[in-house]
């Protein structure tokens, strides 16, 4: 007992101080007078008077709504003809849900202009052979593009779970009753799948509100979280605008959280039943076949646009104003794992701690609300959990603001040292982390610990010699995830890095995206972290193939 | 709704119907007659609910034909076939009220709001449920919402009605009330009905005629008391009550390639002086009404239950035992 309250302790402290001191800070400081007077809403007053801010706002807003209405235009298709049909490409449609993981859309921000810019190939081509251009990349456009083709997996896997998880007999009972076709689609599956479809769309609206590196990149200034990073950096961390805007992002994510889970209560429409198996599968005649096909590789072209210009440009010598670069060279990457190795060291070593603390804390989490009855301990859960609500460059801002003021004892302030990027990356991070590490003891049967201590083992060591055995291959999973994550994790970071000598490989990235002369190594950069991600995810679904099949023996 | 619908007759010939490797109906032929409540019973894939969804049309056999009425229903959709099924999951949209379920059919006819309203309304009555209209699915007890699907189904007026094993999500005492009000719906409408079951006692109590299935083929039909008493062969004879069946090691003579069976009922218990069967009692069970013991003869064991009163004599385990089996009682089956 004495051991799980000091544990739960600890936690909250960590919790305390890293999560909730910050974001309390940054509420505080947007309520109070600038120079520290009392309390007031006359910062709110201002937002709502200065037509750049408001205007930042509905951008956000705009771009956010067209990314899910154009990721939906992506994946409905695509969700369709993989659960309706019986199609050779579902495996490669599938497989398109992990690509967003690997690589964070400012990584190819640059690429894609470089690609379906005003002078990129795609309407360097299209000028050429019918004389007119595409604005895909025009101002606000530019990032619905590419946040849309980043984000539509999110809304496909959302929404292809869904539609499987509607049983057979379901749409058989309406074709009984004389339905079929498109008709019966839409009365049936579609309002069955709208839950698992909000969900995409909800969990794509809030990532793209928060994101400020993509944005930044394509030289889009005029949007919220961008505001609220150029505001600090610009104008200091005494301006209480930046702490204003924070909290208008986080009312945002929390409203929009709070009204997809109003709109989905009381739908668990889970209708699978034993005997049964998701929506019939019909097979498709040659001539839908091949139009499948060709909607499936559009789109997978449109997908993987971003990563092949990202490799184009890493190898490139000089890339402007033609379809393909001018000559090819290895000269980037020499120079990035030259010079610019450090980032890749950073980035490594803080990936590692902060995923090393998720899945400590996340699986004492877990362990503390599911195996102990101790009072409060579901306030762990949720408090973790707000980390989802509060993005990256508010919890920077955050950071700054709490532990500027707190110095070490040689004088530093404890803001500026590399393990607060750390520490953030790792709040950040913390939720997924968590929800591995319940999904891992969830499934161990609890009469296993009840058996160790019937034979006389304490709580402790039946943790030591049952629990976490059994969980390691959860664990392992959520440590490459929140890993992989991290290690391209930005928005936070942008705001906390102080020196080149501590950013890691994603800040190093957008510094040198912003130059010209640094594209091709910025490139290089991002090839790179694609391959340490991708290596990432593919440990991770070894680790979790491999504790399936433990599982499955002991049983 | 409420008066009976001209009912219609089913014709099934030579249905072969196979998934891939799997051969899954084997020359089935069957008559259903007009206004009849008929049983397919048998032992899980036995093929019986895929028979019954070949006629409603998510099944496809490769030779055969289904006759509705004496048109044969092969090219026709599911939707177009005016053949209502309630699935063993009842099927019950989540997302729809009960009103709506039951109308959702009738809005797929294109029929009036009006006429939809009162037939729904109808319908629901028709089952006891009027009072659950707006209720959601997940809101109703598993009867109800077994009635939910009943209503939703014959709010249509489908030419035949196909209960998929509409029992078996339901607990012990519920099927018991469930299955009469099946069964005096079905009488009240006068509507051809097909009823899948691997339960015999459903099948017994509540259908006209009967086809037991196994293994792709039917086995038998006919009434459940033609069933009982004139098993065709050792399945038919054993998945419909209990049988004993012995051979030609028993002491008795029996017919070349035939079997002895008999009903656990139909034998007593005598001394063994001068009985064909005899042998030791190895088990004793008391049943309440009855007492049933197992007598071993020869390389086989039977049961034999005999009527119990208080002041029986009651044999122990052990005894040696004579089985009396009158002649009648003998049937004599193909191995």
């Amino acid at each position: 007992m004495r051991g799980q309250y000091l544990l739960a302790l600890a936690i909250a402290l960590f919790l305390g101080v890293f999560l909730i001191v910050p974001v309390a800070t940054v509420v505080y400081v947007a309520f109070t007078e600038k120079g520290g007077g009392g309390l007031t809403l006359v910062n709110f007053l201002d937002f709502g008077r200065t037509d750049l801010f408001v205007r930042s706002f509905w951008n956000s807003v705009y771009v956010s709504a067209m990314t899910v209405v154009w990721a939906s235009v992506l994946a409905l298709p695509l969700a369709y003809l993989t659960t309706r049909f019986e199609f050779r490409g579902a495996m490669l449609v599938q497989t398109l849900g992990f690509l967003p993981l690997i690589m964070p859309p400012f990584v190819g921000a640059v690429a894609m202009q470089l690609l379906f810019g005003r002078n990129g190939s795609v309407n360097l081509l299209l000028d050429e052979w019918f004389d007119f251009k595409i604005g895909f990349m025009e101002g606000l456009n530019g990032v619905i593009f590419l946040q849309a083709i980043h984000y539509f997996p999110f809304i496909l896997v959302n929404l292809s779970a869904a539609l499987r998880n509607i049983d057979r007999s379901m749409e058989e009972a309406a074709q009984n009753l004389g339905s079929h076709g498109l008709r019966l689609f839409r009365r049936i599956a579609l309002p069955l799948a709208l839950p698992g479809y909000i969900a995409g769309a909800s969990l794509v609206f809030v990532k793209v509100f928060d994101d400020v590196a993509t944005p930044l990149l394509l030289n889009v200034k005029e949007m919220l979280a961008p505001q609220a990073y150029l505001r600090i950096t610009s104008i200091g961390i005494d301006d209480p605008m930046g702490y204003v805007i924070s909290v208008v992002l986080i009312l945002v994510a929390v409203a929009t959280m709070w009204a997809t889970a109003l709109v989905m209560k009381g739908k668990d429409y889970a209708t699978t039943q034993r005997g049964g198996g998701g929506l019939a599968r019909r097979k498709l005649r040659p001539r839908e076949q091949a139009l499948a096909y060709a909607v499936v590789f559009f789109i997978l072209a449109l997908v993987l646009a971003p990563h092949v210009g990202l490799v184009l440009l890493s190898f490139a010598t000089v890339w402007s104003f033609s379809p393909l670069p001018d000559g090819y060279t290895l000269a980037h990457y020499t120079r990035v794992l030259g010079d610019s190795s450090v980032y890749i060291k950073n980035t490594l070593l803080y990936a590692g701690l902060a995923a090393t603390i998720d899945v400590v804390i996340g699986g004492a989490i877990a362990y503390l609300v599911l195996r102990t009855r101790l009072r409060g301990r579901q306030w762990l859960d949720w408090a973790a959990s707000t980390a989802l609500a509060v993005p990256g460059v508010v919890l920077g801002i955050g950071y700054l603001r709490a532990f500027y003021g707190v110095n070490l004892p040689d004088g530093t302030p404890l803001a500026t040292l590399w393990i607060v990027i750390v520490l953030a990356i790792a709040i950040r991070r913390l939720p997924y982390a968590l929800r591995a590490a319940y999904a891992a003891l969830q499934q161990i049967s609890i009469s296993l610990e009840e058996a160790a201590e019937n034979l006389g083992a304490t709580k402790a060591r039946t943790v030591r010699r049952v629990v976490i055995p059994l969980m390691t291959g959860g664990l392992l999973a959520g440590f490459v995830t929140s890993f992989a994550t991290a290690a391209v994790e930005l928005s936070a970071v942008l705001i906390l890095v102080q020196s080149n000598s501590d950013a890691p490989l994603a800040y190093g990235l957008y510094v040198l995206m912003q130059t010209p002369a640094g594209r091709g190594a910025g490139a290089a950069l991002g090839v790179i972290a694609v391959l340490i991600v991708a290596v990432c995810m593919w440990l991770s679904q070894l680790a979790a193939d491999r504790s399936q099949r433990a599982r499955g023996l002991d049983i | 709704m409420s008066k009976p619908a001209r009912a219609v007759g089913i014709e099934i010939t030579g249905v072969n119907l196979s998934y891939g490797a799997t051969h899954v109906l084997k020359d089935v032929a069957l008559s259903i007659r007009p206004g009849e409540f008929f049983a397919f019973l048998g032992p899980s894939g036995c093929g019986k609910t895929t028979l019954l969804r070949l006629i409603a049309g998510f099944a496809q056999a490769q030779t055969g034909k289904v006759l509705l009425d004496g048109q044969d229903v092969a090219p026709l959709p599911p939707w177009k076939r005016d053949v209502g099924m309630v699935f063993q999951s009842y099927a019950l949209w989540p997302h729809m009220t009960v009103a709506k379920n039951v109308a959702f059919g009738l809005e797929e006819r294109r029929l009036p709001r009006r006429e939809i309203d009162r037939r729904v309304a109808e319908a629901l009555d028709l089952v006891g449920l009027s009072a659950f209209a707006e209720r959601r699915p997940a809101q109703l007890s598993g009867g109800q919402q077994q009635r939910v699907a009943v209503a939703r189904t014959i709010a249509i007026e489908p030419k035949v009605l196909l209960l998929d094993e509409p029992l078996s999500n339901l607990d012990a005492k519920m099927r018991v009330s469930v299955r009469r009000e099946l069964r005096s719906l079905q009488q009240r409408l006068g509507l051809t009905t097909i009823f899948v079951t691997h339960d015999q006692e459903e099948a017994n109590t509540i259908c006209d005629r009967i086809a037991v299935m196994d293994a792709g083929t039917v086995q038998q039909v006919g009434t459940p008391m033609e069933l009982y008493e004139n098993p065709a062969n050792l399945f038919v004879a054993n998945f419909l009550g209990s049988a004993n069946i012995l051979d030609e090691r028993a002491g008795v003579p029996i017919p070349a390639g035939k079997r002895l069976v008999f009903r656990p009922q139909h034998a007593a218990l005598t001394s063994p002086e001068g009985a064909p069967l005899r042998g030791p009692v190895t088990h004793r069970e008391f049943l309440g009404a009855t007492v049933r013991y197992a007598v071993r003869i020869g390389e086989s064991e039977v049961l034999i239950e005999t009527p119990f009163q208080s002041g029986n004599e009651m044999r122990s385990v052990g005894d040696q035992v004579g089985v009396d089996l009158p002649p009648r009682r003998m049937l004599f089956l193909p191995a």
